[in-house]
């Protein structure tokens, strides 16, 4: 439950914070979250992971689907990522993911240290 | 322990924060550019995007809408002509704004600011950026900004335009930048006046910066006057000008006279073996275009037709921008620049206007002779006279500044000196005198055309038009036709810098400007109908020197099947407009026939001589005669003319007509026996051993899978970046140079248009690209297929009771 919560918030949070900050305001949204909603390093970590990977994923995705591929496959080939739309996406979700992780691993550690 | 933890997982964030958000460890900002709220995804327009929108800005007048249709053609309905600049500058920026940036930016010699030092392999710091600046452009624009803003009309509508560009770009949020700023990772700047300038110069570089003077003055240095003759004459046989030969001129105005010295100082054939520098770039030699107009006598409908297609380099985004502006005062349809306000080449409710490049030489160079290495006094009428400076400081993405010190005489800037040569290093200076450099407001001519009623409007209009001189075609409702060579033309005598002069003093500076009036035109000609295409203006009966070397064989077909053409339609206009057949292959295959001994020639070789043979003479996409055709003169280029032109010390090209010309006038023509060797060679020894070497290219080609005509030209649109994802390749269309539709591999028919000035205007048109210069829209290139089958799009001049129309998609609304 607690996990559901975390990764919901995270994902609210990093969706509101991107909308006045830059891209890297998500590792604030997952730290923040982790510090407050503490649970074990390990959890947090795939909190973080989860939130960004479901937020970057989905909203690229959407995003996507309704270009009806037309940019991802461009920019696809420069990259380059061969041209698949869906590694776009997966890497994007997996950058979100990646940072998000660690932002939240060290927000645990954080409430730890206590 | 904990801290350690801590630690540890903080600096694998940050870590993956600069990793992931630098272009320190990987090729792009991979993070800046995949969050999906600011980077590329927000670029990614959704398929049915809806671009309506409801806009207040303070420095509107009044109220305004516009309509934009299945097209994305937006149609600008507004209640006075500053807000109608205003908006259009909205509208360029919305969907061209880094398109407008980077072109402005190349004009001032600026790329380096944006793209860095070098590009690939190429050297833009030296070969654009100084180059530019050295030519002169940014001193150009700022004088003609000046006349510019000095006319009421000029400056209101520019300040508007300005004005709607900068609303756009101060609304721009990160995740609306266009996408090459994130991938180039800069923000746009604030527009101004002085970028439209510039433009306009850019245009001027493009279109009146495209002779050879210093390859000519190579090939002078190293040929006899005869030789040099034979290679680029003066007149060509097959000129059909376009003025049609037998119009009378009255006698010049301005008389010229060569100076004295000329013939020892200046016509000093075959006598020098210096080597010159070489422009580091050149605008394509093919940019031109073609346009005509006939009268109600040879129309189906009974009113005149006017046609025109500018043969520009095809880029993504377009150079064009198709709109219509209504106002209380106008009603103009057409195509628009990017950077600047008005309609370009179109119709009004009246007339209807368009261009074609004059091609004339306003450019030319002296030899200066500086008093010392410091450059500050240089020989000028027997004493030194004071250099002035003008210090071009050049910003370099991630390097310190470079700058520049350029020296300007009476001439014009030193574009050549020790400091700066790229062929040559021996320290010879050289100043350039460009009719560019003169202030001159080309934005009237496009205020008062979008608003002409009549002839007299349409020539109180060009006569902005200075430079780049352009021909200028017109058409009205009245019936009326005409056309004027226009442009502010140096008066020269005969081939007055051609060749770089000398510079120590006033004698071989222009003497004086041609006149205006005595500009060559035409109205309402007797044969009904006017064309242009770039060739020669007039006949030598005009009495002023005009240059040579401007291309014949379009403006001959043109000429010759409008001549023939009768009771003609719009659909007629198309099929001429996108007309394959390569004339000057007609002309060539005679000889080429003639001069082959068939029974030489082996049972493979026979194959592709049979291709050619019994070719149709049209470049159409699936034929594979102009491939065999094409390769085999330029071998023949080289065989006849390699063995002469290898002693000029420079890139020194004949004009394409003289080998014709010369082996149609005499098959002994002179330059047929190869000087290198000590038998003399026959035009079929040429004609045989060109065809010989070019067997395994076409044996090549033929395995590439290109021995037809549109895969083995293989014409594609690049992205300003050339970056090929953005780009469209492979693109299926026929035609090439000396052909109507000069489509070749990078470079033609940049805008189609057809119109009809009936009472109700009938209108045609089409450019290769999109309205939308998002790489992620899909009106980025939907035009594109559309013009490679040779189709059109009827012209809709919407009317305001007709915004219940179904062709309305959007309506932007726009009121103070």
């Amino acid at each position: 439950m607690k996990l559901i919560a975390s990764v919901l918030l995270t994902a609210l949070l990093s969706f509101v914070i991107c909308l006045y900050m830059d891209w890297w305001a998500i590792a604030i949204a997952a730290f923040v979250v982790a510090v407050f909603i503490h649970q074990k390093p390990l959890k947090s970590f795939i909190t973080g992971f989860t939130a960004l990977f479901l937020l970057w994923g989905s909203l690229s995705w959407w995003i996507d689907s309704r270009n009806e591929h037309l940019l991802s496959g461009k920019l696809s080939l420069l990259l380059p990522l061969g041209g698949s739309s869906f590694l776009m996406v997966l890497a994007t979700a997996l950058i979100g993911a990646l940072v998000a992780g660690f932002a939240a691993l060290a927000g645990s550690y954080a409430r730890e240290k206590k | 322990m904990k801290i350690i933890h801590f630690s540890v997982s903080l600096l694998i964030t940050l870590a993956l924060i600069v990793l992931l958000g630098s272009k320190m460890f990987l090729q792009a900002p991979l993070a800046v550019l995949l969050s999906p709220q600011q980077g590329v995804w927000q670029n990614a327009e959704p398929a049915d995007i809806s671009y309506s929108a409801d806009f207040s800005f303070p420095q509107l007048k009044g109220k305004a809408e516009v309509y934009f249709d299945e097209r994305l053609v937006p149609h600008v309905f507004a209640e006075n002509d500053a807000d109608a600049f205003f908006i259009q500058g909205y509208l360029h920026a919305k969907f061209r704004l880094w398109q407008m940036e980077f072109q402005t930016h190349a004009a001032a010699g600026r790329l380096s600011e944006i793209m860095g030092e070098k590009i690939g392999t190429t050297d833009v710091l030296n070969k654009v950026d100084r180059y530019f600046r050295r030519l002169g452009m940014g001193y150009a624009a700022e004088k003609s900004l000046q006349l510019m803003e000095a006319d009421t009309a000029t400056k209101n509508m520019c300040d508007a335009y300005t004005a709607g560009v900068n609303t756009y770009i101060e609304s721009l949020t990160e995740g609306q930048l266009p996408l090459e700023y994130k991938l180039l990772g800069y923000k746009p700047e604030p527009w101004n006046n002085l970028k439209t300038v510039l433009f306009i110069k850019y245009m001027a570089y493009d279109l009146a910066g495209g002779e050879s003077d210093f390859e000519f003055t190579a090939a002078k240095n190293a040929l006899s006057k005869i030789d040099f003759e034979s290679l680029v004459p003066l007149r060509q046989d097959s000129l059909d000008p376009i003025i049609p030969i037998g119009t009378l001129f009255d006698k010049p105005g301005v008389a010229v006279k060569a100076p004295a010295s000329a013939d020892s100082l200046y016509f000093n054939y075959n006598k020098d073996s210096s080597v010159l520098p070489a422009l580091p770039q050149k605008p394509d030699k093919d940019n031109g275009s073609n346009n005509w107009a006939v009268n109600g006598r040879k129309t189906r409908s009974g009113y005149p037709i006017l046609c025109n297609d500018p043969h520009l380099g095809l880029n993504l985004p377009s150079l064009w921008y198709e709109m219509q502006i209504h106002t209380p005062h106008f009603n103009a349809y057409g195509v628009s620049f990017p950077s600047a306000p008005g309609i370009i080449i179109g119709f009004n409710d009246s007339c209807a206007f368009g261009v074609t490049n004059a091609g004339r030489d306003v450019r030319d160079y002296y030899s200066i002779q500086f008093k010392d290495a410091s450059r500050s006094a240089y020989m000028f009428n027997g004493e030194w006279k004071q250099t002035d400076f003008r210090i071009e400081h050049i910003k370099i993405k991630n390097k310190p500044d470079f700058i520049d010190t350029v020296a300007y005489t009476v001439f014009g800037p030193v574009i050549f000196d020790d400091r700066y040569a790229n062929r040559n290093n021996d320290g010879k200076s050289y100043a350039v005198r460009w009719k560019a450099h003169d202030a001159s407001n080309e934005m009237k001519m496009f205020y008062q055309l979008d608003r002409a009623k009549n002839y007299d409007d349409y020539l109180e209009a060009i006569k902005n038009l200075h430079t780049p001189g352009q021909n200028c075609v017109f058409a009205a409702k009245n019936g009326d036709i005409a056309m004027w060579c226009q442009g502010e033309f140096p008066a020269k005598w005969k081939r007055q810098g051609d060749f770089v002069m000398p510079g120590t003093d006033s004698s071989y500076m222009w003497q004086g400007m041609i006149p205006q009036s005595e500009n060559p035109h035409v109205l309402n000609p007797e044969r009904n109908f006017i064309s242009s295409a770039n060739q020669l203006p007039a006949d030598t009966s005009y009495p002023y020197y005009i240059g040579a070397g401007f291309p014949n064989y379009r403006g001959w077909t043109i000429n010759k099947r409008l001549s023939q053409m009768a009771d003609i339609t719009a659909q007629d206009m198309m099929e001429l407009q996108t007309s394959n057949y390569n004339v000057f292959a007609e002309m060539a295959r005679p000889v080429l026939l003639q001069h082959m001994n068939e029974a030489l020639l082996a049972e493979d070789e026979k194959k592709y001589w049979d291709i050619f043979k019994e070719w149709n003479l049209r470049s159409d996409t699936g034929e594979a005669g102009p491939v065999v055709f094409g390769l085999l003169w330029e071998s023949l280029e080289k065989e006849v003319w390699s063995d002469e032109i290898s002693r000029i010390k420079s890139n020194f090209v004949p004009y394409q007509s003289s080998l014709l010309e010369g082996i149609l006038r005499d098959s002994s023509f002179k330059f047929v026996d190869n000087i290198n060797t000590p038998q003399k060679e026959t035009l079929s020894d040429d004609v045989m051993a060109a065809f010989k070497k070019v067997v395994p290219k076409l044996k090549a080609s033929e395995i590439e899978g290109k021995a037809t005509w549109a895969k083995f030209k293989d014409t594609h649109i690049s992205h300003l970046t050339r970056l090929v994802p953005f780009s469209r390749m492979h693109i299926p269309i026929g035609g090439g140079t000396h052909i109507i539709n000069a489509a070749k591999a990078d470079h033609g028919p940049s805008w189609r248009m057809i119109v009809s000035l009936t009472p109700e205007t009938e209108a045609y048109g089409v450019y290769p690209a999109g309205q939308n210069g998002n790489p992620g829209s899909r009106y980025y290139d939907n035009f594109i297929d559309t013009w490679a089958n040779g189709k059109y799009y009827p012209l809709w001049v919407m009317k305001k009771e007709e915004i219940a129309d179904k062709k309305v998609k959007f309506k932007m609304s726009f009121s103070n």
